[in-house]
């Protein structure tokens, strides 16, 4: 097998704080290959982009990394200094976020901030980064781009401007793009313009893709393999179509259910009882025994299940038996 | 873009208009001038004849539509301690505070965007912090007590720098009389242009960094280093360009006063400029001077706050899109 884009193995994040050290990630691990999109789904605060934001080497301080490694394409980058990391962001790995009416600057052109950053990373004069700019706008399907090249972002949609973020974060070609909720700031009708777009890319040119959003729609559609991260700790990771219908750990099962489905009719959503708790008040054992209807006294006392120690699939001691959880589903 | 200039220009125009009325009404309300040019052994006839020469025998309306009719070709009248039209007594001190307002400005603007910047990126730093702590300095202390303790320090006791007055100056074009051209005169400008401006290059520093750390945590800014941009191209092209929006107008305003509270400077430091010259006409009730000084502060500022509403256009592109036109979102 070859070696994966990106890697990240017993990721641990933690940011000091008067009342203790919290971990917003907790001994993540997964792998993402070439051409692949992997799909990290959770509630607000599970975790979601601060592994993002912990790959590429933009936690904010005093959140840092303090455990485990970030492999990109094998190697080792979580401790490699702030000048590499600044060389790889960008020309290795790119990053899109989730506002693209916030993403832009507004005082420079689409063009201006194009090039800047061609120049900055590939070996090429300003005629010719210009002429990559207007091809990577091209590529992202804005229309007559050389012409609007000189635009500034105000004067363009929402959609079109997530479409420049896209080729801002791909036009150094890097080989792994970290999309934090890309469609979550715009319309319904857009969001599947921007997740096809994302598809292609990442299927013509090769790219690893990390997906992070909430939106399991999004997730369904682009993935071609999920991670349910919860409370900071990956909770189940594998193919969206098994995870997706026939989850394994509990939590994944509750988000399924809480889903609601269009052309399943109507039914009653189920809702997980209880919130996720705060980061500064983790139960002891595994995170989500307090609201798990299959707890038992292992759930309590043993140490945090990681995937790795319950059979690869799911963090989960008592893990969901698959063909039963295919009919509570209605799959 | 050109009907916005023209709203402008016309409201620029009504506010001088206003301030020309508050100027004129000082011709009324203020002490009689006619007492204080003549001497004890005046005769009714003189004070007459006097007040015929002046014009102030006229009613209200003419005399400030006469004053108003002058003021705009430039003709203040004569000053009533000197007897000499004002314009040419205000066009013999103009250059001295222009160029004293123009090295302070320039000092606040530099010093103020440059520390602003440094403050804001090593925040955490102890040089940036010890500068904060100074800064509150300047922002406190009044203008005549620096004033007076750089005349201490560096006249009084270090004897480098002159303590009063603008040294040699050299006169340009005859009508224009410059201090940059002489040793004293630049030595001269020193202490003055620093007690001018110290207090304008604190505010400014503090609006640069606070504006400058607020554009730092936006997302573009994240997105410029998720990019792998050099830190230099980000604080200074990204970060820097978004800063001067907000720092514009209050720099613009700030600009203005340097000019208008030059005042207590040139009193301080007995600057032969326009301010030293408003101290000494208050205390004659010298009221042509007044107003033309009135006046000529008022076109100064709204001048300055046209230019700068200009401004915005050439940085904020989002300005220049026709108001009327749709804005996709």
């Amino acid at each position: 097998m070859t070696t994966p884009v990106l890697s990240v193995r017993d990721l641990v994040v933690e940011i000091p704080t008067r009342r203790g050290v919290l971990r917003p990630v907790d001994r993540v691990s997964f792998d993402i290959a070439a051409g692949e999109i992997l799909g990290v789904v959770g509630e607000s605060g599970a975790g979601k982009s601060m592994t993002g934001n912990a790959v590429i080497g933009l936690l904010d301080p005093p959140a840092r990394i303090a455990r485990g490694e970030v492999l990109l394409s094998g190697q080792p980058i979580q401790n490699i200094g702030r000048e590499a990391l600044r060389r790889l962001r960008g020309k290795r790995m790119g990053m899109i976020f989730q506002d693209p009416l916030t993403s832009l600057n507004p005082l420079l052109t689409v063009g201006e901030q194009l090039t800047e950053t061609i120049l900055e990373h590939m070996p090429v004069g300003n005629a010719e980064a210009r002429r990559r700019a207007i091809a990577a706008l091209e590529e992202v399907g804005i229309p007559a781009a050389a012409a609007r090249i000189d635009s500034y972002p105000h004067e363009f949609s929402g959609g079109m401007r997530q479409r420049v973020v896209i080729a801002l974060a791909l036009c150094a070609e890097p080989d792994l793009v970290i999309a934090d909720e890309p469609t979550t700031a715009l319309d319904v009708s857009v969001q599947a313009q921007i997740v096809a777009l994302l598809k292609r890319l990442c299927r013509e040119r090769g790219v690893a893709v990390m997906l992070v959003t909430h939106d399991m729609g999004v997730i369904a559609e682009a993935a071609d393999r999920v991670a349910v991260m919860y409370a900071g700790r990956l909770a189940e990771i594998g193919p969206v179509r098994e995870v997706l219908t026939a989850a394994r750990h509990p939590y994944t099962a509750g988000l399924m259910a809480s889903t609601p489905l269009a052309g399943h009719g109507r039914r009653r959503l189920r809702q997980i009882p209880g919130a996720m708790p705060r980061l500064g008040a983790l139960p002891p054992g595994c995170a989500f025994h307090p609201r798990c209807d299959r707890a038992e006294a292992r759930c309590r006392q043993d140490p945090t299940p990681r995937v790795e120690d319950c059979g690869g699939r799911a963090a989960c001691w008592f893990p969901l038996a698959a063909p039963a959880d295919r009919q509570e589903a209605g799959a | 873009m050109l009907a916005y200039v023209i709203r402008r220009v016309a409201q620029s125009v009504l506010v001088l208009f206003v301030v020309g009325l508050v100027a004129f009404a000082m011709f009324r309300f203020v002490g009689d001038p006619v007492d204080n040019m003549l001497g004890q052994e005046r005769t009714q006839a003189d004070i007459e004849r006097l007040r015929e020469t002046l014009g102030l025998d006229q009613p209200f309306p003419v005399q400030y539509w006469r004053f108003l009719g002058q003021a705009a070709q430039g003709n203040f009248g004569l000053s009533y301690r000197q007897g000499r039209p004002v314009a040419d007594i205000l066009m013999e001190r103009l250059p001295a505070t222009l160029e004293l307002a123009f090295v302070s400005g320039l000092l606040a603007l530099v010093g103020g965007i440059a520390l602003g910047i440094f403050t804001a990126i090593r925040r955490r730093g102890a040089a940036a912090n010890a500068i904060m702590t100074l800064s509150l300095i300047g922002v406190s202390l009044p203008t005549f007590l620096i004033g007076i303790l750089l005349i201490y320090l560096f006249s009084v006791e270090l004897g480098w720098l002159p303590s009063f007055g603008r040294g040699e100056v050299t006169g340009l074009g005859g009508w224009w009389t410059t201090g940059f051209l002489t040793q004293s005169g630049l030595k001269a400008l020193i202490l003055p242009a620093i007690t001018l401006g110290l207090y304008q290059m604190t505010l400014i520093m503090r609006l640069v960094r606070t504006e400058m750390l607020e554009v730092l945590r936006t997302d573009y800014i994240r997105f410029a280093r998720a990019r792998g941009l050099r830190d230099r191209a980000i604080n200074f092209h990204h970060a820097l360009k978004n800063t001067l929006v907000p720092v514009i107008t209050i720099t613009g305003l700030q600009l203005g006063s340097i000019i208008a509270f030059a005042i207590i400077t040139e009193t301080v430091f007995q600057w032969p400029g326009v301010g030293l010259l408003f101290i000494n006409a208050i205390q004659f009730v010298d009221i042509p001077v007044m107003a033309a000084y009135l006046m000529l502060i008022s076109v100064m500022f709204v001048g300055i706050n046209l230019i700068v509403d200009l401004l915005y256009f050439a940085i904020d592109p989002r300005l220049r899109v026709d108001r009327t036109a749709g804005r996709g979102t």
